[in-house]
């Protein structure tokens, strides 16, 4: 068979696309395809990743403008078919204004942009993303965002927890959920959470920021290894 | 013809960046201030024709774009 193929979408304003792309193809062996805004076609992927950034600087809403793009019809329509749709900060933004993901990430709560090494707590390991991870592990990754600050209504979140769809929360270094390890104010500590089929998962964190010992760290790396070889598969 | 829309939080749902304003003019020396909501406020222009129409439009818009429902409440005023 052939080599699973990636895309990357890239929008005006995205500036981890290059981080995604690179660590993306340290865990396939080639390097995925990247694919501008604008087009109004995707080609057949086994995996779409909407990177970080500050996709159309962030008018009007994170994530708004980006939302509406062409491209973005076929990230929906793929993501219906069952393909891996990945968003990272963003990313994330941009997939819960499309509606491929419930809720908003809104302004965090300190107002203050936020850089800085999160621990986070893998709460699923039976997904395509996380494979790579014990469920309750409890691993480093960067964030870096002014809207990280997940929000919905109280029915929503709650059939989020029912269904096990909450993938990270932020932690304390031992695992335990705390007000003082939640960086932005999200409900839950939520980081990231996945779609009702379980094959769209978007997250603040930047896994792919600590995905190379040079970065300073690997904890991101299992991601990406778990899902180019779920997509071999 | 003109729309304006405002776009405003929805109860319930935290507004740190009101609170901030309104911690401000705490400090300018400005009592009695209860609380501070910020919004957006968004002006149109938009071709002649049916006011109703157009709110419906305009509605639309919001729907799609211009407010995100899940946080956000809007509403439209045309002026002809």
């Amino acid at each position: 068979m052939s080599a699973p193929s990636v895309a990357v979408i890239v929008f005006p304003g995205s500036n981890c696309d290059r981080d995604i792309a690179v660590t993306l193809e340290a865990a396939l062996g080639h390097a995925p395809q990247m694919v501008w805004h604008g087009d109004s076609s995707l080609p057949k992927v086994d995996l779409i990743a909407v990177p970080g950034g500050f996709s159309y600087g962030d008018y009007l809403r994170s994530g708004a403008m980006a939302a509406n793009s062409p491209i973005m019809r076929e990230v929906v329509a793929q993501a219906g078919r069952g393909v891996p749709v990945l968003g990272i900060c963003n990313g994330f933004q941009v997939l819960t204004e499309c509606g491929l993901l419930p809720g908003v990430l809104m302004r965090n709560a300190s107002l203050k942009f936020i850089c800085r090494d999160v621990d986070l707590r893998v709460e699923r390991s039976d997904t395509v993303f996380t494979s790579g991870y014990g469920a309750g592990d409890v691993i480093r990754v960067p964030v870096a965002h002014h809207d990280g600050n997940y929000f919905t209504d109280p029915d929503t979140l709650k059939s989020l927890e029912d269904n096990g769809r909450v993938a990270f929360r932020y932690c304390a270094p031992d695992g335990a959920i705390t007000d003082a390890a939640n960086p932005n104010g999200s409900l839950a500590n939520i980081a990231g959470i996945l779609n009702e089929t379980g094959n769209v998962l978007g997250m603040m964190p930047h896994p792919e920021r600590l995905a190379d010992p040079l970065l300073g760290g690997t904890d991101g790396a299992p991601m990406f290894t778990a899902l180019a070889e779920a997509i071999a598969a | 013809m003109k729309a304006r829309v405002h776009i405003t939080l929805k109860n319930g749902v935290l507004d740190p960046q009101g609170k901030a304003i309104h911690n401000s003019l705490e400090g300018l020396g400005f009592d009695g201030v209860e609380g501070v909501r910020q919004g957006k406020f968004i002006e149109l222009e938009l071709a002649d024709g049916d006011a109703e129409a157009a709110k419906a439009r305009v509605a639309e818009m919001c729907e799609k774009l211009l407010a995100n429902t899940v946080i956000e409440n809007y509403t439209v005023e045309i002026e002809t």
